[in-house]
């Protein structure tokens, strides 16, 4: 079942609310057990980078989590502050990351931003395709989502990014490696665009 | 490429949806739940949802009510309407809202804004300013509690603060043009957005299409929220959800968003 992580942060009810239309089952993990059966994982977030680590490592899932995701290859897909923990590190921060994906969360330049409203990156924004996958089956190029965010993931490994958006520079608005998917926006936000994303990952 | 937002502003009056006029007579408009799930099919890019009465009342929020308006919404949400704690802050966020707005807290205890913005990431946090023009010079003053009480603050002023805070976005609100359909405040909107580096949404005045679109024009990336604009029609206000289509928004953006990106530099 697809098993969305609650570990206190970020809207695990918009998460519900768009399989619950789609008519696709979940559950929702608040402890390792919760998580033992599950065959795709949702890690969500918002805030801040640190209180993202500190509250997943409180909540007592990261060794589970771990071995779902890198020992059995469950797919995951990481949503916002949940995409950027998959890297190692964060100039927001003091904290590691999970270390999933190689590469670090860095500041948006607001010197490269050409509006007067800079940061934080909110609205509408086109995703460019940089790389097919399944996660974004049937979804056209340049189609918008909402972002929200200051800080973004920047990858080792070009052919981890899967999707880039430009927002000063362009980056990596969409992440994947082996079985684990990041998107920088959200996606359970985004109207038609998210909901078929959220129901392509379903489907892997 | 990042577009600008043009986001309907609903406000919750009595458990129903109104829409005031220089923030009096509030006229019944429909039903809250209702109303989002025709904006869900128009795809509006985001919401804002005020409770006008929860401040004044000293009243808890409709927890209730915003469950079920998260519950309904595909688009980001805002809430705002008697936020004064951090506990209440918190229990509004797993509800399912994207963001929340303050207001009359920011005048009576900007320390539990930070206590709120701690817990919960300073981006989700909105502020909603509602600002009248002075009679006496051409500065403008914050009004809270529904425009009732005046704070002798200049919206300018407070802005600096705001922004050290790491407040995520700011609404401009005007008092003398809500309601009224006949453009935004451009006086009230052009001496805030000199001051503010982050994301500004300005409301009150919206009546046409065509409102929105000039102050895309001059302003590119901003948040464009109207009140009446997107539940009346007509000259004789008939009351009717609304909201642009796919292709009237793009239309719109063609006109006025995209032959205008060198201006959005200023």
């Amino acid at each position: 079942m697809i098993t969305i992580v609650d570990y206190g942060l970020g809207n695990i009810k918009a998460f519900v609310n768009v399989y619950k239309r789609l008519n696709i089952p979940i559950r929702i993990a608040r402890n390792s057990i919760d998580l033992k059966n599950a065959t795709h994982i949702i890690l969500p977030g918002v805030g801040a980078f640190d209180y993202a680590m500190a509250k997943l490592n409180a909540s007592g899932m990261r060794e589970e989590l771990e071995k779902q995701v890198i020992i059995n290859k469950v797919p995951i897909l990481g949503v916002c502050v949940g995409m950027q923990i998959l890297g190692k590190s964060s100039e927001e921060g003091n904290s590691f990351g999970l270390g999933w994906i190689d590469g670090e969360v860095k500041r948006l330049d607001t010197k490269l931003i050409p509006y007067k409203t800079k940061l934080p990156h909110m609205g509408w924004n086109t995703v460019n395709i940089s790389k097919e996958s399944k996660l974004f089956y049937n979804i056209i190029n340049n189609s918008r989502f909402y972002f929200l965010h200051s800080y973004y993931f920047y990858c080792r490994n070009n052919e981890d990014i899967v999707n880039t958006t430009e927002y000063g520079i362009d980056f990596a608005s969409a992440i994947l490696h082996e079985n684990i998917y990041g998107v920088q926006f959200h996606p359970e936000k985004s109207h038609s665009n998210g909901i078929r994303l959220l129901q392509n990952f379903a489907r892997l | 490429m990042l577009y600008p937002r043009i986001i309907p502003c609903l406000l919750v009056h009595n458990r129903g949806l109104v829409k005031t006029v220089k923030f009096k007579n509030p006229k019944y408009v429909g039903d809250p739940i209702n109303a989002v799930k025709i904006f869900n099919e128009k795809e509006v890019d985001e919401l804002i949802v005020l409770d006008i009465d929860a401040s004044v009342n000293k009243s808890e929020p409709d927890y209730k009510l915003i469950e079920n308006l998260a519950a309904e919404c595909r688009m980001p949400l805002c809430y705002g309407g008697g936020i004064k704690t951090v506990e209440q802050a918190v229990r509004i966020f797993t509800l399912g809202v994207e963001k929340i707005a303050i207001s009359s807290l920011i005048v009576e205890n900007l320390s539990i804004v930070k206590e709120i913005a701690k817990m919960v990431g300073t981006q989700s946090i909105v502020v909603v300013l509602d600002a009248k023009k002075s009679i006496k010079s051409d500065k403008y003053e914050i009004y809270i509690h529904n425009g009732s009480v005046a704070t002798g603050i200049d919206p300018v002023c407070l802005i600096g603060e705001l922004e050290n805070q790491g407040i995520g976005e700011i609404v401009i609100n005007s008092i003398d043009n809500d309601g009224t359909m006949n453009g935004y405040d451009m006086d009230l909107i052009e001496k805030i957005r000199n001051a503010i580096s982050i994301p500004l949404t300005v409301l009150g005045g919206a009546g046409t299409l065509d409102d929105i679109g000039q102050l895309i024009r001059k302003y590119g990336i901003i948040g464009a929220a109207a009140g009446s604009l997107f539940v009346f029609k007509g000259k004789f206000r008939a009351v009717l959800i609304n909201y642009p289509t796919q292709s009237e928004k793009e239309a719109l953006m063609d006109k006025y968003f995209k032959n205008s990106l060198s201006s959005m530099e200023n």
